[in-house]
């Protein structure tokens, strides 16, 4: 029994991760409706990044955040502007087709200029530290970190929108990109800021996932899914449900890799199949 | 005023008239030509194929999908498992897996047309994922490290070779007659009005998630058995490779960099595949690089790609689907217009 209560802890964990690898793809598809099939790819590159200030600078991992989160802000501004605003509009196609090309030349350069080897960022003993809670089930401080960030980002994204000036932009510009021109606001730089605020959230999801577990250039397709998977077991339009969805892919993950370490992954994907199927709105909808 | 409906371009005749004796030609390949060759070309038929099933799919009906590399996998592995435990001959099997992709893409479509959009995109990959795990699972497949066809060890290289190239000459020559002649037919335009506009095209009476439907088992099957013949030529399959993303990956390039919404696009657009893939051999990836790069600029800036262009440009139709209204010279109008 104590074996199955561990293993729910253990996946609210881990759907702390899955939630802070949500929270930007949230954010942009509640802003613009944008489908980014390279945010895996953008989290993997981040983490890359991190490692090479870390080399650089001699900071440690969490204080590598300090240069990769205005770096991802700005890398996310300038692609939103130079590129992923010309794909905007009534078709789907071109912001999945152009965002699917950024995901493949991503992976392939990475691929070329690290190779396929896994790398980590490594915090000297903090990761590994656990307390114990008794009936032998431990819970790791780093994990917990994770979890709580995760929390404190949902409510301050939920905080922004709601009360800031900036979320309202965001929430004007989602309902109506031509009325809010009309209102004094660009919506081209809301998108902007929107795409870097997202790549910022994914500078800290991957230096968090860097520390956790290795990272290859390949791993972005799977981050994406389970970011994916997230948002839409959540429901769209809340980052309280897309904390909830990262907790619930964790655990149905952590359930599967307890029944067979092959079908931890499998696992998750029924657990966002069944949504689909019983709950097509997502657990907790809000639609904005 | 007098005006007829014109159907067919000077292009498509002549067209015509050329793709007789160049398919004559390929027919004969296996007597004259070397076995690479041949296995190039089942690997370009292949590609061809997977290239007007997604272009069917997205360039006509508008459905995007990323996840096609399901049926291509569930197809190669039709093959293996009904040659290998059923005892079907390997060649046979090549249609059966088509049929076998459209049937497993039935349930799979009540669960993936239920997001919409860039989220079904994104959903079809998910189920995809589904697919390869289940199989990197199953101990009797080869797990996640796959295995080879054993039912192809009592046929000579030579008789396995030429039969899987004629195959897979017949499958991409069909593929791309079929699709030609579908969306000729009143279902192509039903098909073209929605990708349009759905809510339009629902209320001239076109029954959308039925045509929707349709189109998506009819890519399945292609699919399918494009994937049977890509891993009968190769004899050996696994999961990560059969349902590797990759394979839409370079399909959505070919389409896009080709021309989306056109069939010559694709052809073209598996040709520069090819070539940019051959020429950058030496440099590992790069090529993906390149093509992704190229994708990225045709898709922001000539959103109708190569052969787009050339058909806003010279006017040139070599699978003429639309129908063009041109009033007879008497009535003194105009030259058309496009």
């Amino acid at each position: 029994m104590s074996g199955w209560l561990d293993t729910l802890i253990q996946g609210v964990l881990l759907g702390g991760l899955y939630a802070l690898f949500a929270m930007g793809l949230s954010l942009i598809f509640g802003v613009m409706r944008l489908v980014n099939i390279a945010h895996g790819d953008l989290i993997v590159l981040a983490a890359y990044l991190a490692l090479v200030v870390v080399d650089a600078t001699g900071l440690g991992p969490l204080g590598a955040l300090v240069i990769c989160v205005p770096v991802m802000f700005l890398l996310g501004y300038a692609l939103q502007r130079g590129l992923l605003n010309f794909t905007l509009g009534g078709d789907i196609l071109p912001p999945l087709l152009v965002t699917f090309g950024l995901s493949i030349i991503i992976q392939n350069a990475l691929l070329q200029g690290f190779s396929a080897d896994p790398r980590a960022l490594r915090l000297g003993g903090f990761e590994t530290g656990s307390f114990h809670l008794g009936a032998g089930i431990s819970v790791g401080y780093f994990p917990l970190l994770v979890l709580g960030v995760a929390v404190a980002l949902a409510f301050a994204l939920e905080l922004l929108f709601a009360r800031i000036p900036l979320g309202r932009a965001f929430r004007a510009t989602s309902d109506d990109p031509e009325a809010v021109q009309l209102m004094g606001v660009n919506d081209q730089h809301v998108y902007g800021l929107a795409m870097g605020i997202a790549l910022a959230i994914v500078a800290v999801a991957a230096v968090f996932y860097g520390i956790r577990t290795t990272f290859a250039p390949t791993d972005g397709p799977d981050r994406l899914l389970f970011a994916f998977e997230a948002v839409i077991i959540g429901g769209l339009g809340s980052f309280w449900g897309t904390l909830a969805g990262g907790i619930v892919l964790g655990v149905a993950q952590a359930v599967g890799f307890r029944l067979d370490p092959g079908w931890g992954v499998l696992t998750g994907h029924f657990a966002f199949l069944a949504v689909l199927l019983f709950r097509p709105t997502g657990l907790f909808p809000r639609t904005r | 005023m007098s005006f007829s409906v014109e159907r067919a371009t000077r292009a498509s005749r002549i067209g015509a008239g050329l793709t007789i004796p160049a398919l004559a030609a390929l027919v004969t390949l296996p007597w004259w030509g070397e076995s690479s060759w041949m296995r190039t070309f089942v690997e370009f038929a292949c590609l061809l194929t997977l290239a007007q099933m997604w272009n069917l799919l997205a360039g006509y009906g508008g459905v995007v999908s990323i996840g096609q590399q399901a049926f291509l996998g569930l197809g190669a592995y039709a093959l293996f498992v009904l040659a290998d435990h059923a005892g079907v001959n390997p060649f046979l099997c090549v249609p059966l897996a088509g049929l076998i992709a459209a049937l497993i893409a039935v349930p799979t479509s009540k669960v993936v047309f239920r997001l919409r959009g860039g989220y079904f995109a994104v959903g079809t990959w998910v189920v995809a994922e589904v697919y390869r795990l289940l199989i990197a699972n199953a101990s009797f497949l080869g797990g996640g490290s796959g295995k080879s066809l054993a039912a192809v060890r009592p046929f000579s290289k030579a008789l396995r070779e030429s039969v899987t190239f004629w195959m897979a000459l017949a499958t991409v020559v069909l593929a791309i007659a079929l699709t030609y002649l579908l969306l000729r037919s009143r279902y192509g335009l039903a098909l073209t009005a929605i990708r349009d506009s759905e809510r339009a095209a629902a209320s001239q009476g076109i029954d959308v998630d039925k045509t929707k439907l349709w189109v998506y088992l009819a890519s399945a099957a292609g699919c399918g058995v494009a994937g049977a013949l890509y891993y009968l030529n190769t004899v050996r399959v696994s999961p990560d490779a059969a349902f590797n993303v990759g394979w839409t990956a370079y399909v959505i390039f070919i389409v896009v960099i080709g021309g989306i919404g056109t069939i010559e696009g694709p052809i073209l657009g598996t040709l520069i595949f090819f070539l940019l893939r051959e020429t950058l051999a030496d440099y590992g990836s790069v090529y993906l690089i390149v093509l992704g790069a190229v994708a990225v600029l045709v898709m922001v800036r000539f959103p109708r790609g190569l052969w787009g262009y050339v058909q806003q440009r010279f006017d040139l139709r070599f699978f003429p689907v639309q129908r063009r209204v041109r009033l007879d010279a008497a009535a003194g109008a105009a030259p058309h217009s496009r």
